[in-house]
């Protein structure tokens, strides 16, 4: 067994689980204040990653303004979505706004393919290249980066939830959303913002991402993972998430090193079984109680 | 406009079809079935097959997700189950053609089943996301799993064979999908006029209210599992009898979603619904072939097909569900009802 070498994955795993955690949030606020699992997500990740990609290699625009231009895009690609999708169908089944988010990512998809063709392609690199140790493990620059970025994003939208009234508004609907209204919160701005907040969320996810494996038009597929990471921490804990991002991360990692990348996913969903046949509701989520 | 009809008799009042009419319309439809292959060509024929496998895959669907309100984005899973037991059978067996369907549904019934019981702990959207693990889980044994499934190169099998008979083209094909189809469609038709389809019915409406009244949940949940995966795993088996290799390829996560989309097109929880959305979801896709072929004004317009089915594909769900949420079916029911007050209501 050579340690070293483990440790070296399971910090690698740590920082795909930063990642994990990054666009978990995105689910996570979205079904707080919405309750709608946004199967989207994924794909507004690979939306706001090609908007990346356009303005700096079409408009060739430095990457510090294209990164504020894309968290703003995603921002606005979250707010119109509500509005224009979600807002209408509210009161509706869940499974029919749930499928709603399916035809969206579907629509995403082709619109992509459409704009920037199907190909795989490569973000400008602007990651530092030099090699990164942590005591004697290397860890590779760019996941050393993502890592700490990812971090630094989350610590600021915890922060965020704690002290500014909008987080409280925030929280306080995802309570109870008749109540929140007579207090005199605007639940439906609370809706609004929580899907901005959302889509820029995913929009920092999709540039890391990006910038480490390249983007593709089914590079959606990330948020299937995610949503797995969700839904074990789950689906209304931030805690969770966090928690469960990066043990699937690390899982992920290790399973990929020692078993092969090919039982990557299929532990991935093993692990969301057991889960689910263990504690249902994930490890931190409130437990739903049917009153009649 | 039509009169209403008065029954007499308690055996005309629990008749499957109550007015001539309905009666009339059904044998107009069935000589339309049997003329239409004679008349189309093979293209039309071929789709029409596909059709019919879409239609068993779809009712199945729609009795899980339309009646008993559980949903699953997991259909084409067990469908692939289906194909590679059909796929096993036919190479390693020979056994006959419609055992080896019964087969598939069995088979896949038992796996349905088994990704079925998270489904008595988490609801609603949790379920879905368990269901989408089986997509995976399946996917990743077809590729690794034992040297009988053929591994990522997949199963190619002999065709179809009934009293040494060869069935190949989708003309003879034709001629085992349609009464299937008719014969699962109208089983799935008489299911909830008995006591099992009325439970369905009754967990869909409210759970607990369900448990309440006696039925039990566990086992009527896993029962509803399982028929839908029956249902899945026949039109699995139709499928690999149609296109004859199966590959882990062949059933992505996408025509799971088909499926779904097709349930809600169509209208959840109508048979009619199930029948109208997968013709539906299966045509469209061609008829924007046809549309992009005659743009030859822009150029590179078959290029760009591919894209376009994708986005009409997540538009029509994104569209019915906000202006049509009741699907075709309510569509259907309004023109019919147009034309029952038609003097009267113009």
């Amino acid at each position: 067994m050579d340690w070293l070498f483990l440790i070296e994955v399971v910090l690698s795993g740590l920082g795909s689980g930063a990642l994990f955690a990054l666009t978990g949030i995105a689910f996570v606020l979205i079904y707080k204040a919405t309750k709608v699992i946004n199967l989207a997500v994924g794909e507004m990740l690979m939306l706001c990653a090609y908007f990346f990609f356009g303005l700096t290699t079409a408009l060739a625009l430095p990457v510090w303004l294209a990164i504020i231009l894309t968290v703003i895009g995603g921002g606005i690609l979250g707010g119109v979505v509500e509005r224009a999708l979600i807002r209408p169908m509210l009161g509706e089944s869940p499974i029919s706004v749930f499928m709603v988010t399916v035809g969206l990512s579907s629509v995403l998809i082709g619109f992509v393919e459409l704009v920037w063709g199907g190909d795989p392609r490569t973000l400008p690199n602007f990651l530092p290249t030099k090699p990164v140790f942590i005591g004697d493990a290397y860890v590779s620059p760019k996941i050393a980066v993502c890592f700490l970025v990812a971090s630094l994003l989350i610590a600021g939208f915890l922060l965020v939830f704690r002290k500014w009234r909008g987080g409280v508004a925030l929280r306080a609907t995802a309570a109870d959303q008749g109540a929140a209204f007579s207090c005199g919160i605007n639940v439906p701005a609370v809706f609004s913002i929580s899907w901005i907040v959302a889509g820029m969320a995913t929009a920092g996810s999709g540039i890391l991402i990006g910038s480490i494996g390249g983007i593709s038009p089914s590079m959606g597929v990330f948020g299937l993972t995610v949503l797995v990471a969700v839904i074990v921490g789950g689906l209304d804990s931030i805690a969770g998430v966090l928690v469960a991002g990066l043990a699937i991360g690390v899982i992920e990692a290790l399973v990929g090193t020692y078993l092969g990348g090919e039982f990557k996913l299929f532990v991935t969903f093993v692990t969301l079984i057991i889960a689910m046949m263990i504690r249902p509701y994930g490890l931190f989520g409130t437990i739903e109680i049917e009153r009649l | 406009m039509r009169i209403s009809s008065a029954h007499e008799t308690y055996a005309q009042a629990e008749s499957f079809l109550d007015t001539n009419v309905q009666r009339v319309m059904l044998l107009l439809l069935f000589a339309g079935l049997v003329v239409f292959p004679f008349l189309a060509d093979q293209y039309w024929i071929y789709l029409a097959c596909l059709v019919a496998i879409h239609i068993v895959g779809t009712t199945g669907l729609n009795i899980l997700t339309g009646y008993t309100g559980l949903i699953s984005v997991g259909q084409a899973a067990f469908m692939s189950v289906g194909a590679y037991t059909v796929a096993i059978l036919e190479i390693h067996v020979g056994t006959p053609f419609i055992f080896n369907l019964i087969a598939a549904g069995v088979v896949a019934a038992g796996v349905g089943a088994i990704f079925g019981v998270p489904s008595l702990r988490v609801k609603g959207l949790y379920l879905a996301i368990a269901t989408i693990a089986a997509s995976f889980i399946l996917h990743f044994l077809y590729t690794n799993g034992p040297s009988i499934l053929g591994g990522t190169q997949g199963l190619s099998m002999p065709p179809a064979r009934l009293f040494g008979y060869d069935f190949v083209r989708p003309f003879q094909l034709y001629w085992l999908f349609v009464p299937l189809t008719a014969l699962s469609v109208f089983a799935a038709a008489n299911l909830f006029r008995t006591r099992i389809g009325r439970a369905f019915i009754a967990i869909r409406d409210r759970d607990i209210s369900a448990e309440v009244l006696g039925i039990p949940l566990l086992k009527y949940k896993l029962l509803s599992f399982a028929l839908s995966s029956f249902y899945a795993g026949v039109a699995g088996g139709m499928w690999a009898y149609f296109f004859r290799v199966v590959t882990p390829e062949s059933f992505p996560l996408i025509y799971s979603i088909f499926f779904l989309a097709a349930v809600i097109v169509g209208g959840m929880g109508t048979i009619l619904g199930g029948i109208l959305g997968a013709i539906f979801m299966t045509v469209i896709p061609e008829l924007l072939k046809l549309l992009v072929s005659y743009m030859t004004f822009i150029p590179d317009a078959t290029a760009q097909l591919s894209p376009i089915r994708t986005i009409v594909f997540g538009l029509l769900i994104v569209m019915f569900l906000l202006f049509e949420p009741q699907g075709l079916a309510e569509t259907w029911r309004r023109i019919r009802r147009f034309f029952h007050l038609w003097p009267f209501k113009k």
